[in-house]
């Protein structure tokens, strides 16, 4: 039976895990390489390692770490961050990498996501998204009849919007999320990592809601992101958010929890999951 | 004893990904795009990721890389692996986006996968368990019947299957699965919506859908029992 994919998350920044709240903030939480090996000896399913250099001049770096790492695992290890030509997908796989991330440039460039699923196949293109809710007065503000209250009124229980956001969180793409995960999957998208903004760091749980309204829409896996402090929030992700996957960053890092303890709390939910001696 | 390797370089996917699982089991990898290197190596491994029609174009691409193949494995009977398309390759035609001839070494055809729940998400993507053909589950019940659960043993009668569990997970991407028409081409199957096939083996011809480079400690042994193997 296919199992749920817990992936554990590496934010790195100029060679170092960190880790921040609400994208901001950052702590460090280690070496890139160490975390690796930890989580592949603990049978995480995949991992994935997002670079969040803010520089373009430091990719050596992150090439250097990705091979490195990728030497250390044998399970699939999905790189993003800066991604931004067909090129920076084949040096990455070249480094070891199944599969490339994007977000920002598949924003700014739809096309760089069929291209790359036409080079290397849909299974290697990630297209991360980081959605933040605007359900409300500005939501409302953009619907071009304008029927202001009324419509604000409904909207507030029934209608949630969310919002693409781009350049690590810092700018509102007005796209709105849900159409967003259609167009990506139609361009090629094999599958889709979603982060909640909102929740990012918070502990509070996945944003479900947004979870739910995505994974529906497509038929492509969703990854849900962004907000795990407990492992009923991964629980939830699957039960509530219809999402395939789970990911999960400062609970793992900070050995709060280990791996083989969250699968067995998604086991004891009655989901299906893979230990690393099976 | 140091295997040669010839990893087959067409411009797809996870090829370091690949390599380094080979190197990781003791073997000396060459990854290459020259018919000539075929000829040379002990082993062949044809990786893929894409769709079928792009994969066939992209070897077929490769001057005298389909005939170096036909050589090496129907001739010479080098023990060939294929992994994903690379296994798919091997069916006589598939039928993504169109109907392809494939290399043609085992009868069948890659289709889509049929899911009987709509609800299901396509690729099928991630970790998955692997069922043993008929002989070698009667050789496992039979193995298990007298030992408590955790010592059951299970002894495969496939070289490829030595050292696993009895029902081993593996990682799978894709959304297109190969049918071979002759039931003793399977080794394995796995089910997502329903049976499909997950590694097929006839003669030195071996492959899975899934990737073993990716399933680390059963895929390593996986590529151990595949550098052992001597078919």
């Amino acid at each position: 039976m296919l199992t749920i994919r817990l992936i554990p998350c590496l934010d790195v920044k100029d060679g170092r895990v960190v880790k921040g709240i609400n994208f901001l903030n950052l702590k460090d939480a280690g070496d890139p390489v160490e975390q690796a090996r930890a989580y592949d000896a603990q049978g995480a399913d995949e991992l994935c390692f997002l670079d969040i250099t803010a520089s373009h001049e430091k990719r050596a770096t992150l090439y250097d770490i990705v091979q490195k790492t990728a030497e250390q695992v044998f399970m699939p290890l999905t790189v993003g961050g800066g991604v931004r030509s067909v090129d920076d997908i084949r040096t990455l796989l070249l480094c070891g990498a199944d599969k490339v991330s994007m977000n920002s440039s598949a924003v700014a460039r739809p096309e760089l996501i069929k291209e790359g699923a036409e080079k290397f196949g849909s299974q290697c293109i990630v297209v991360a998204i980081d959605a933040r809710e605007v359900t409300g007065a500005r939501a409302v503000a953009r619907e071009p009849s304008g029927e202001g209250a009324e419509r604000m009124a409904q909207n507030k229980n029934t209608h949630k919007k969310w919002e693409v956001f781009v350049k690590g969180g810092r700018e509102n793409t007005g796209r709105d999320a849900v159409e967003w995960a259609k167009q990506v999957a139609a361009l090629g998208a094999g599958e889709i990592l979603l982060t909640s903004m909102d929740r990012d760091g918070t502990k509070n749980g996945f944003d479900l809601e947004l979870t739910r309204a995505v994974a529906d829409a497509v038929r492509v896996p969703v990854i849900a992101s962004g907000g795990v402090g407990s492992l009923d929030h991964l629980v939830e992700g699957v039960k509530q958010g219809h999402a395939s996957a789970v990911l999960a960053a400062s609970i793992f890092h900070f050995g709060t929890y280990t791996i083989s303890q969250a699968k067995q709390k998604l086991q004891d939910a009655g989901l299906p999951v893979r230990f690393s001696n099976q | 004893m140091t295997q040669t390797i010839a990893l087959i370089d067409y411009g797809s996917g996870n090829l370091r990904s690949a390599a380094k699982a080979f190197e990781k089991a003791g073997a000396q990898v060459r990854v290459t795009n020259h018919a000539e290197d075929i000829s040379k190596a002990e082993r062949i491994v044809l990786p893929g990721q894409g769709a079928f029609g792009d994969c066939m174009r992209g070897l077929s691409a490769l001057p005298g890389m389909v005939e170096a193949l036909n050589e090496a494995v129907l001739k010479k009977a080098r023990p060939f692996f294929g992994i994903c398309v690379g296994m798919q390759l091997l069916a006589a035609r598939g039928l993504e986006h169109g109907t392809h001839q494939g290399l043609g070494w085992l009868d069948g055809e890659v289709r889509e996968l049929q899911l009987s729940d709509s609800s299901l998400k396509i690729p099928h993507m991630g970790w998955n368990n692997l069922r043993f053909g008929g002989a070698e589950v009667r050789r496992f019940e039979a193995a298990s019947s007298s030992e408590p659960s955790n010592l059951r043993t299970f002894e495969p009668l496939h070289p490829l299957l030595k050292n696993l569990p009895p029902s081993p997970y593996v990682y799978f991407v894709h959304s297109y699965a190969f049918a071979p028409e002759q039931p003793g081409d399977t080794l394995a199957s796995c089910d997502y919506g329903g049976s499909f096939t997950a590694m097929v083996a006839r003669g030195n011809i071996a492959g899975a859908q899934f990737h073993p480079e990716k399933s680390q400690e059963t895929g390593l042994q996986m590529i151990q029992n595949f550098l052992e193997w001597k078919p």
